[in-house]
């Protein structure tokens, strides 16, 4: 684009974002502090993410954009676009042609591959800040792998609910080491992260902090012997692709308790579409 | 109806900005408002868009508060937007306020000081009844004073620090943080405090002043000095050696002067509250000044029990770029971690039945 640098980040940005990259992979997990630039979108919309990204895209990248698990959504088009008009990469909605994907909230449900990156866009990058918000204080529980106030705050959701309330950004241990936010992803994706062959990005852009999970790392949920980590998914296989093991999203259809659970990862639907799997709803949907 | 998936994101984005673009000129009717008219005559709301966006360009900010349709916190994120993509040619000397050129000066300290008292341009005094002469053309009026013709003023914490009254300012040598080019670190450093402040939200500060006068981490304040005007900015470009002149500033600075500290070593003295802002904006200046006398507490030995005095919260929340994005960004979808949240409380609800159900038995 004219006027703009490849990518829109100058290339000393792009370095200096390189360098807490790579500190970030050699200590996995752990939250590197970086000069997050201000960026021509909003905080809290995917800067970090974008950031990341802009420092890692090369010209014969292919990336993919979802929000959601979905590359319509709104704002995964806006952050599409703006990669398409300042670096014009070549974009794609297929999971297995990216070479790039930048995600917010969800893991495709296709297996990554070691060619392949992945950057989660993140809005609160610090595991602890709902049990104490301060960072000079959270600084030191990380230095001293003082995780003792999480694994409280577990027992208590088991005291009062029977069982942990996390359903979403459920905190993982990485690399046996640092307590991490794997983003608030829904925790039926957590163990995606784990042993995962694509190198995992993360860009908290507000709060102005890069960490990372290099491939084959161990990413382990937090849980209790007695209480094992549960992931949560609605009940129902894909009314339109009749898929079992995808995560779902609940579409409210009418106003009398019609309710439709549809694949989140449209790709992923759409795929298994394509190959001739159909679920309720598309069977009836063929019949009219 | 079977049920299609929801598509067409990019056609929403594209209409909906043609619409936004559509709403912003309003009735063609009307004659399009021009860029010099803002900066001329919205002064103050194109002082407070360079102040927040840290750029100083009178031009540009119009223009930014006409796009954002005079939101100006919009019209911020466009400045700071802009100014990041902009090249750094050289670093500043500080600016000299004791030789600005005084367009307002005002001491609650003192009932006359040399200089004298000058209310310059101020709504001061004006009685707020809505002028209806306003609403057609007005006739330029002439002031009886140019402020060419008013005296050099020396600051007002200079008089009563030749007395040894108030702390001393001590400069150092340190290169100033720059938390646009590097994240904030604790502790803060005083540099990383005050640009924080000066680039942070007139409302939160004013809040946070605000609280400091009603209990929450009083440090009994004087406006020791209110003063705006002009300022030179040098610039000592390494190949000359000695500083250069490339333009001048409107700023505005207040200097707190506050209730005292002494020890047995160091007799009793004043200690000050800074505040210094882009334009013509001494409330944002007042308040700054007031927070940041307030984030010295621990330095100056004082308890730490207010917000205005944990350095923490007021620094990571004074941005209003950085708090609109992520408050207004709860308006993207979140349906995926909804869902999980819904499934959670249906499970737990269910467990919580079967629970009752068999208690029944």
């Amino acid at each position: 684009m004219k006027g703009y640098n490849f990518a829109y980040l100058d290339e000393q940005t792009k370095r200096m974002i390189r360098r807490g990259l790579l500190k970030a992979v050699a200590i996995p997990g752990h939250q590197v502090p970086f000069g997050s630039r201000e960026m021509p979108l909003p905080y809290g919309w995917g800067t970090g993410g974008i950031q990341v990204t802009a420092s890692i895209l090369g010209a014969s990248d292919t990336l993919k954009v979802i929000d959601q698990g979905a590359d319509d959504t709104t704002n995964a088009v806006s952050i599409r676009r703006f990669f398409a008009k300042t670096a014009g990469v070549a974009t794609t909605t297929v999971t297995s042609q990216a070479t790039v994907i930048q995600t917010r909230h969800r893991i495709p449900e296709k297996t990554l591959r070691d060619d392949q990156i992945i950057v989660y866009q993140v809005p609160q990058p610090e595991p602890l800040f709902r049990l104490e918000p301060s960072r000079i204080e959270t600084k030191r529980m990380h230095g001293l792998a003082d995780y003792g106030l999480m694994h409280v705050k577990l027992y208590e959701d088991i005291a009062r609910f029977g069982q942990i309330s996390i359903s979403y950004d459920y905190p993982v241990m990485v690399n046996d080491r640092y307590l991490m936010s794997p983003s608030p992803i829904p925790s039926f994706d957590n163990p995606k992260m784990d042993m995962m062959p694509a190198l995992q990005l993360f860009g908290a852009g507000r709060e102005k902090r890069i960490y990372a999970i290099p491939p084959w790392t161990k990413v382990r949920s937090l849980d209790f012997d007695d209480h094992p980590f549960r992931a949560i998914n609605a009940p129902h296989p894909c009314g339109l692709c009749g898929a079992t093991d995808s995560y779902l999203d609940e579409v409210v259809t009418d106003d009398k308790g019609g309710r439709l659970f549809v694949c989140s990862d449209t790709d992923h639907c759409a795929e298994r579409r394509a190959a001739g799997h159909v679920g309720a709803d598309g069977l009836q949907k063929a019949a009219e | 109806m079977a049920y299609v998936a929801v598509k067409g994101g990019e056609q929403a984005i594209d209409n909906a900005h043609a619409w936004l673009h559509e709403e912003r000129r309003g009735d063609p009717a009307v004659p399009e408002i021009a860029v010099s008219q803002i900066a001329e005559q919205l002064g103050r709301a194109v002082d407070r868009a360079m102040a927040e966006g840290s750029l100083y360009d009178q031009e540009l900010a119009a223009l930014a508060v006409k796009q954002a349709q005079g939101d100006l916190i919009e019209a911020i994120f466009l400045l700071r937007a802009y100014r990041t993509t902009l090249p750094r040619f050289a670093s500043s000397s500080p600016i000299e306020t004791a030789s600005m050129r005084v367009e307002r000066r005002v001491s609650a300290i003192f009932k006359d000081l040399p200089g004298g008292q000058v209310l310059g341009p101020t709504y001061d005094y004006t009685h707020r009844l809505l002028d209806f002469a306003l609403l057609g053309e007005t006739t330029p009026q002439t002031p009886a004073v140019d402020a060419a013709d008013l005296p050099a003023m020396p600051r007002v914490p200079d008089i009563l620090a030749d007395e040894g009254l108030l702390e001393p300012d001590v400069a150092d040598d340190r290169d100033p943080v720059d938390l646009t080019r590097e994240p904030l670190r604790f502790p803060a450093p005083r540099d990383a405090r005050l640009q924080a402040l000066a680039r942070g939200d007139e409302g939160f500060l004013l809040g946070l002043g605000y609280s400091t006068q009603r209990g929450y981490g009083g440090s009994h304040p004087f406006a020791g000095e209110i003063r705006m005007g002009e300022v030179a900015v040098e610039i000592v470009p390494p190949e000359l050696g000695f500083a250069i002149d490339i333009g001048d500033l409107v700023v505005s600075e207040c200097q707190m002067v506050n209730q005292f500290k002494g020890s047995k070593t160091v007799p009793p003295q004043f200690t000050r509250g800074y505040g210094l802002v882009f334009g013509f904006n001494e409330r944002k200046a007042m308040s700054m000044a007031l927070v940041d006398r307030a984030m010295r507490a621990q330095e100056l030995g004082e308890d730490v029990t207010a917000p205005a005095q944990n350095v923490e919260f007021v620094l990571y929340h004074s941005d209003n770029i950085e708090a609109t994005g992520f408050v207004e960004h709860l308006k993207l979808p979140h349906y995926v971690d909804f869902q999980s949240e819904l499934q959670n409380v249906r499970r737990m609800r269910a467990a919580n039945e079967a629970e009752t159900a068999e208690a029944a038995e």
